[in-house]
């Protein structure tokens, strides 16, 4: 057997991120007087180069390298410069708020690229091994990351619930890909598509198979019934982790849920997708529900969360029907869209969270937005912004989302399936309607004034212009998502 | 002026205007909100008069088009296009914004930015409304409207305000999510096309027309409203202040009337037909059950907004009879109705800003403190209660003709309305003004002011002309109309 040198260069971006968090790790611990703020800028230069390094190695053309573990094409390179876009901008959110509550060590940041590191070979992994790798990276990233605040009982027992349930999620995941390997003798995905159109395999393996993949899938992206630890998490974890939580790490399960399902097992397209069904349904509906019951901004946001992650679902079972693949494209670029409309609105969402908690006060109920409109009609106005967004009406880029995956619900012939949607989404539109109504007919309970650095305050306001800005022209984002999977099929 | 893109004026300049006033911020800027506003609104309304004024009233086709690819990747695009139809709305829904903003000027003393930019902003959302001809950028204009009301009723109105406003905001996004999923579903069934002209030539089942038409109904009626989904308009009216209420009775109630005409009768011919005695039927409910709900309200606004679901039964009720003089005097009526009900919410406010009170109980012998607004009151009571020579009877004179055509007791219930409208309006115009005087407070009562007078005589001119010379508007409309009763008698199955 020899040894031939892999071809790196696809790969450069992950190199580059994986080599600056090691010297990241070492210019810390030799500069420790300034080291948080130096992990702080390095770690931002770092996403910035990745992204310019991303985009241009961005092109038609899918690459393959590292004995075809490693896939780099379009719809990977999207979905890591939106991730990098996340990180970046959950870390400016946060920055001021881990400070305050002298959380902000430089290791925080180094887990955080780690992280992102581990999101970026689940984005590009064409083998189940290197998916499993990715995932784990990002995982153990995020399990220390909601432990960080290591005086909070609450924070810790999220991570222990976090971690308890992450590893047994993985196990699933683990045990699934091993049935899949053993009835299509491979790992790889084009492998097992090519093994499965012969028709190889026993099929009750492969469908036992798929059932553990689907419940380690529908874990990570937080889907209802695996979904017990996303409200408590959501509400343990610091605000600013809560934020990491739910903004990259969805792209990064939808990738993994792309490449697993569609790239890898299409062949058994009819049976996942019954199954998404019953998970998006339940997500939809619980997830609406039980948000109209929380006290809590995070737990809202967390149930409402799950039924944004079911409605995404919906778009990835509407690609096949009857074994025509026809609306296949059209499906899964607008759950693409949908994922990546989620994350801006989540990280507005968090990132507003935020901007009202100062030192020794977390603004975690949502009475903590009563009045807003009088302490600042700006910021109101951009969490009206995410809330209606959220809810699904015009202008905002949600409705467009909503709208993308309605339409190839509808395309699909499951007019029920809209139908019911549609009914969760008047249920949803109620507890957005209520933080609304709290910011602007409600009288002030706090009144102190909103502190945060200028970054944030701009940022933050971008974000929510970004908002209304992709719900005025959704066009470009649209048919970036729709190129990008062409490309990528 | 032709060349000017003056349906896109007439949605944007109110935007942006609003979203400029919106910009002047603190209250201490009030008087340059105020200003400014009144300035958008103006020059919104003087964009729009080029629209009657250029119209051609021979042709059935969509006038003063505008087409530009929006978003290419579901082949959405942003059309525009009034027909004799839409034109009449968008002209009076410029025109309401401007009295709103001069209903609105000493009244609203807090966060008054806000306040103008919420109506001009809606002014030019429903503009949008009217004009659209591509079904999404139809749903987007109709969705987006529900944030500005649902802010000017949470912020400014009443004691209830809170219940009131969410209620309106869930119960007409209930109806409109339905009609989303059959926007969806037309558009595939066209073959991936949103626009509604193309909807109109499409050859559709029995069963999928009446599934359509469902949705549909359910999203117009809700808007309309039409009994028995009627119930949150009494609570947002009554909540709402005087500039919500005026715009919600004269333009956002003609939202789903207008639905009906451009979506449910065009695109699902054969289901509209097959149920327009459920319609009728609905119609006259409204029209005889809630003329009697109207006569025991004890408060004003209460009472108007029970004449307004009784007037906009008779909307509906022209619509599905099926004949020109039916929809003619319909649309007549519509844009009566947007005078008139304006003009008595206004009145309702001018007392409610003296007395704090919309209690009939409360007033009486206001005649003797205010004469000058009683006579202002008298006509526009009248004109509710469909007095000859005032726009209030030319269409529902027409809505009857047409109804007589089709059907006698269709007819006889339909003109009980005469009896009821007159009932409980000049019952409640006794109460309130005649008699002696009730209390210090309506001794104390000053008349209307220069400003008050203004919009109220600007207003009674509006509902004397359609009175007494309606030509001009029903010679709008004739070629549309025509059109589309050809158009729906045509089965598309």
């Amino acid at each position: 057997m020899n040894f031939v040198v892999p071809d790196f260069y696809p790969a450069a971006a992950e190199i580059f991120v994986a080599v600056m968090a090691l010297a990241i790790m070492l210019a810390t611990t030799f500069a420790r007087r300034i080291a948080t703020a130096l992990a702080y800028g390095l770690t931002q230069v770092t996403l910035m180069i990745a992204a310019v390094i991303t985009l241009f190695s961005a092109d038609a053309s899918t690459a393959l390298t590292f004995s075809n573990m490693y896939i780099s094409d379009l719809m990977g390179s999207l979905l890591k410069l939106m991730i990098y876009f996340a990180v970046a901008v959950g870390l400016l959110y946060g920055r001021s708020y881990l400070a305050d509550r002298k959380m902000d060590r430089p290791e925080y940041f180094l887990l955080a690229l780690l992280m992102t590191l581990g999101m970026m070979v689940m984005v590009s992994a064409n083998h189940m091994l290197s998916m499993y790798i990715g995932l784990e990276l990002m995982s153990l990233s995020l399990y220390a990351m909601v432990a960080f605040d290591r005086e909070s009982v609450r924070s810790t027992e999220a991570a222990m619930k976090y971690f308890v349930l992450g590893a047994l999620a993985s196990g699933m995941l683990l045990y699934g890909m091993s049935m899949i390997y053993g009835a299509t003798g491979s790992m790889e995905f084009s492998g097992i598509t090519q093994a499965l159109y012969h028709q190889a395999g026993n099929q009750t393996v492969l469908l036992f198979g798929v059932v553990f993949l689907m419940a380690g899938l529908a874990f990570k992206l937080g889907v209802v019934p695996f979904h017990m630890w996303v409200p408590d998490v959501y509400h343990g974890a610091p605000t600013a982790v809560t934020l990491m939580i739910a903004t990259a790490p969805k792209l990064a399960a939808f990738a993994m849920t792309m490449r697993l399902l569609v790239f890898g097992l299409f062949e058994l397209a009819q049976h996942w997708q019954s199954m998404l069904m019953f998970l998006a349904v339940l997500s939809i509906v619980l997830g609406n529900v039980a948000a109209i019951a929380q006290t809590n901004i995070k737990r809202m946001l967390a149930y409402s969360g799950i039924s944004h992650m079911g409605f995404m679902l919906l778009a990835l079972l509407s690609g096949v029907v009857e074994g025509d693949r026809h609306f296949a494209l059209n499906a899964y670029s607008s759950a693409m869209f949908y994922a990546i409309s989620y994350v801006i609105m989540g990280l507005a969402s968090f990132g507003m969270v935020i901007l009202l908690s100062r030192a020794g006060f977390e603004a975690e109920r949502i009475d903590d937005f009563k009045g807003l409109n009088k302490r600042s009609s700006w910021f109101a106005a951009m969490m009206m912004i995410v809330m209606f967004s959220m809810a699904g009406i015009p202008f905002f880029i949600g409705f467009f989302a909503k709208f993308a995956v309605l339409q190839a619900v509808v395309a699909a012939g499951y007019i029920w399936l809209a139908v019911l949607a549609v009914l969760m989404s008047l249920i949803g539109a109620y507890y957005y309607l209520r933080v609304v109504k709290l910011m602007y007919f409600d009288e002030p309970e706090d009144t102190a004034p909103i502190h945060a650095p200028a970054d944030v305050r701009l940022i933050l306001s971008v974000n929510g212009l970004a908002i209304a800005f992709l719900g005025l022209l959704p066009q470009g984002l649209m048919s970036l998502c729709a190129s990008a999977l062409i490309a990528s099929f | 002026m032709t060349g000017m893109p003056l349906l896109s004026l007439a949605i944007w300049i109110p935007i942006l205007g609003g979203l400029l006033v919106l910009a002047t911020g603190a209250d201490r800027n009030a008087p340059l909100a105020r200003m400014l506003a009144l300035g958008v609104a103006v020059v919104g309304f003087l964009v729009t008069l080029p629209l009657f004024a250029g119209f051609d009233t021979t042709t059935s086709a969509m006038q003063f088009s505008e087409f530009a690819p929006w978003i290419p990747r579901f082949n959405i695009n942003y059309h525009l296009g009034v027909d004799g139809i839409s034109m009449l709305f968008v002209v009076l829904n410029a025109f309401i914004t401007v009295m709103v903003v001069i209903a609105g000027w000493q009244v609203i003393q807090e966060r008054v930015a806000q306040y103008m930019a919420a109506f001009l902003i809606m002014s030019g959302l429903m503009n949008g409304i009217f004009s659209a001809l591509d079904g999404v950028l139809f749903y987007v204009f109709f969705e987006a409207s529900l944030i500005p009301l649902y802010l000017i009723i949470g912020i400014w109105g009443g004691a209830n305000r809170v219940y009131a406003a969410i209620k309106f905001f869930l119960f007409t996004l209930a109806g409109s999510l339905l009609m989303l999923v059959a926007v969806l579903y037309l558009f595939v069934e066209a073959g991936g096309s949103f626009s509604i002209l193309d909807w109109h030539k499409l050859p559709l089942g029995m069963t999928p027309q009446t599934m359509i038409f469902w949705a549909f109904l359910i999203a117009f009626a809700v808007k309309v409203p039409m009994w028995p989904v009627h119930t949150w308009l009494p609570d947002a009216h009554v909540e709402a202040p005087t500039g919500g209420s005026v715009v919600l009775a004269a333009i956002a109630l003609k939202l789903g009337a207008y639905g009906f005409l451009r979506f449910s009768l065009p695109i699902v011919p054969d289901a509209a037909q097959a149920m327009a005695p459920l319609v009728i039927t609905l119609s006259l409910i409204a029209v005889v059950y809630i003329g009697f709900v109207a006569l025991v309200q004890t408060d004003m606004k209460k009472l108007v907004a029970y004449s307004s679901i009784a007037h906009m039964g008779f909307v509906t009720l022209g619509f599905f009879m099926f004949n020109s003089l039916g929809i003619e005097g319909a649309l007549v009526q519509m844009i009566s109705h947007g005078f008139v009900s304006g003009a008595m919410f206004l009145c309702i406010g001018v007392l409610y800003d003296r007395m704090h009170s919309r209690n009939i109980a409360d007033y009486g012998g206001v005649v003797r403190t205010m004469p000058k607004f009683a006579a202002f009151f008298m006509l526009f009571a009248m004109a509710n209660a469909g007095l000859p020579g005032t726009s209030g009877f030319v269409g529902e004179f027409m809505v009857i003709l047409g109804a007589v055509k089709f059907n006698f007791w269709v007819a006889f219930l339909a003109a009980t309305t005469l009896i009821l409208g007159a009932a409980y309006t000049l019952w409640m115009y006794k109460r309130v003004v005649f008699g002696a005087i009730a209390n210090d407070h309506v001794a104390q009562l000053q008349d209307i002011n220069g400003r008050e007078s203004a919009f109220l005589a600007i207003l009674a001119l509006c509902v004397l002309a359609m009175g007494v010379y309606p030509f001009p508007f029903t010679e709008v409309m004739h070629a549309s109309v025509d059109e589309l009763l050809r158009h729906v008698a045509v089965s598309k199955l």
